[in-house]
């Protein structure tokens, strides 16, 4: 017993940013939002909204970016990822041109118009699961969502 | 009536508050639904209550028709817009793709400069503004033959805007007169194109085939000036007779190289715009007027009969005449524009600023661009109007059938009879005889030569002009 509270403390001390699950306890923890907070200025932190996010944006990002917000934990997360982000407003960004990329002070290289690639087929197709006759082949019309059976997310953590 | 564009929100901030407070600012609460062909994109939220018309008025009032056009032509060039894999029109399946057309991890982009110059000339030749700095942003939205699942666009700051096109329309009844008409440029910006998907209903499958997935696209948005189909049709077949005399695209419908959107709705004069629908699948011009005409008349019938007009996509069915709804395409889309991080501004140069010393292959000159832009459809009707005292008519026809003008001026050039009677019989009774066999220019059994050579004989009145028509 002493021997497994040492290995809880020290894993519990070499940091939040490790996942750790053992016999008793199967829950992961969230790793990301719950790293200490980065560089903290001494400016006001002004809270946009209530921070929440309802269903229906929920359904609207899984059906626009194909991803799986299955767990409310998941939920939390995301919550929590948005409330960091929204801590970049409280800089005054009044009269300043905003950057366009990091690489807005190169040149962009323009290529001359000759052929140089293609003609690999035989690549591309083996990446496919399924091939028919040097087509790929793909489910008919769009990608669909299957339907939500519930709307609420679930309880249990699916990853 | 000029149409209103709601750009109140800045660039950057457009897509950091996208979905984060619900799309609120960007929701097009406006009653005038139909005017910007952009606000669709930049409005977000999914669920949003379907707009529709007011109830209008019955009795009396005359409807007007607003048509906008969103047209994407096919850069014609070598290469693709951003990988060095061949343009061609037939290929065997998925042998002109690279491996960033394929959009295999770790490819990026570069960008063709030929495909540059072609949108700058398409630009000075529709009198647009060409911006020196122009920017590349990501396009959100899944499907099959989109690989990367996001498609390289211009839509912050796109490389020409605000110019205009002047086009001829007839007035009044059937070649009496011909009138000129502007419709106003709202932009102009390269995009890629996406692959091609052929449906398996059969086997309940869809085919992809890449080849067409890189191909540089100029996407030309125009305002919505335009109020009927044949508008339209004119406005588009001047649009094709531009860019086949720059060269920078072939401009085929039937090829699949010139494809029109039409954004349509009808109101009353004096009252805010209605809801507008959009036309797809628009092949030819004449099925572009026809079908532009049929939704005109479609909404009116519907308004006046006290229903509403939803805003949804409508294809054109060719063989019933008339638009159907398209596939439900999930409410409204939202394409998550973000700056495309792998590609810096595209600048661009005129003489005065060019930087001393530069490589000549990596700087695009505007002026040098605008120095050696060819002759352009409208000057050359001009220059026939004058040289030949041709009716401006005339000069329409001869423009708008492929490969006539060059046989017109080889008659000219060997006959000695007059430019009337040249146009004269060029256009009724030579074309009128292509038409009879649906024969094109070029496969006409009469050689300029040989018009030219029977010209000479009525002009010096050798044979009679009955026995000359028959010949032909």
């Amino acid at each position: 017993m002493a021997a497994r509270a040492v290995w809880l403390a020290f894993r519990g001390g070499l940091g939040r940013r490790q996942a750790f699950s053992t016999k008793a306890n199967v829950q992961v923890k969230a790793r990301v939002a719950e790293r200490t907070s980065p560089v903290t200025h001494a400016l006001r932190f002004i809270p946009q909204g209530s921070g929440r996010i309802t269903v229906e944006v929920i359904e609207h990002l899984e059906r626009l970016a194909l991803v799986d917000f299955g767990s409310r934990e998941a939920v939390a997360r995301l919550e929590k990822a948005v409330a960091f982000a929204d801590r970049l407003r409280e800089v005054d960004t009044d009269g300043v041109e905003p950057m366009e990329s990091v690489l807005e002070d190169r040149c962009l290289y323009l290529r001359s118009d000759n052929v140089a690639e293609g003609n690999c087929a035989e690549e591309l197709l083996q990446n496919s699961h399924r091939v028919m006759e040097e087509y790929f082949v793909a489910p008919p019309g769009n990608i669909s969502l299957p339907k939500l059976v519930n709307k609420n997310p679930s309880y249990t953590a699916k990853w | 009536m000029a149409a209103p564009m709601l750009r109140g929100v800045s660039p950057v901030r457009r897509w950091s508050l996208a979905w984060v407070d619900g799309g609120s600012r960007h929701r097009r609460t406006s009653p005038n639904g139909s005017t910007s062909n952009r606000i669709r994109e930049q409005s977000s939220v999914a669920q949003q209550p379907l707009h529709t018309a007011q109830k209008p008025r019955k009795g009396g009032h005359k409807w007007a028709a607003v048509v906008g056009l969103e047209i994407h032509a096919q850069i014609s060039s070598n290469s693709k817009l951003f990988s060095g894999s061949q343009v061609s029109f037939t290929a065997p399946p998925n042998s002109l793709v690279s491996f960033f057309d394929a959009s295999l991890p770790g490819t990026l982009p570069v960008l063709n400069r030929r495909c540059v110059e072609a949108a700058v000339m398409t630009g000075l030749a529709l009198n647009c503004r060409i911006n020196k700095k122009s920017l590349f942003d990501r396009k959100h939205y899944f499907y099959a033959d989109l690989p990367a699942g996001y498609q390289i666009t211009q839509q912050r700051l796109p490389i020409a805007a605000n110019g205009s096109l002047s086009y001829g329309v007839f007035v009044g009844n059937r070649w009496s007169h011909m009138a000129t008409k502007t419709v106003r440029i709202k932009q102009i910006q390269l995009e890629q194109d996406s692959g091609k998907s052929l449906h398996d209903d059969l086997r309940s499958q869809t085919l992809i085939d890449l080849n067409r997935a890189g191909v540089g696209l100029l996407e030309v948005v125009m305002e919505p000036d335009l109020s009927c189909g044949e508008e339209a049709a004119a406005v588009v077949k001047e649009l094709q007779l531009i860019l086949q005399a720059l060269g920078t695209s072939q401009a085929n419908m039937a090829e699949g190289q010139l494809r029109v959107d039409a954004n349509i709705s009808v109101h009353h004069p004096g009252e805010p715009l209605g809801i507008r629908t959009e036309v797809k699948n628009l092949n030819s011009i004449r099925f572009l007027a026809r079908a532009i005409d049929h939704e005109i008349q479609r909404q009116i019938n519907e308004l006046e009969s006290g229903g509403e007009i939803l805003n949804e996509t409508r294809s054109f069915d060719p063989k019933l005449g008339c638009t159907v709804p398209m596939r439900d395409k999930e409410g409204k889309q939202d394409y998550r524009f973000m700056p495309e991080p792998n590609l810096p501004p595209l600048v661009l140069y005129d003489t005065a600023s060019l930087p001393a010393g530069a490589d000549s292959q990596q700087v695009i000159n505007i002026d040098q661009i605008r120095d050696a832009l060819p002759e352009l459809p409208s000057a050359t009707r001009k220059r026939l109007v004058q040289q030949y005292g041709m009716l401006p008519e005339h000069s329409f026809a001869l423009l708008n059938e492929a490969g006539l003008l060059q046989f017109f001026q080889n008659v000219m050039k060997e006959t000695r009879a007059e430019p009337k009677k040249v146009t004269s019989w060029v256009l009724n009774t030579l074309l009128g005889y292509l038409k009879h066999h649906n024969l094109a220019v070029s496969e006409s059994p009469i050689t300029p030569s040989a018009l030219a050579g029977l010209l000479d004989l009525l002009d010096s009145k050798a044979i009679s002009s009955s026995a000359a028509k028959q010949q032909v």
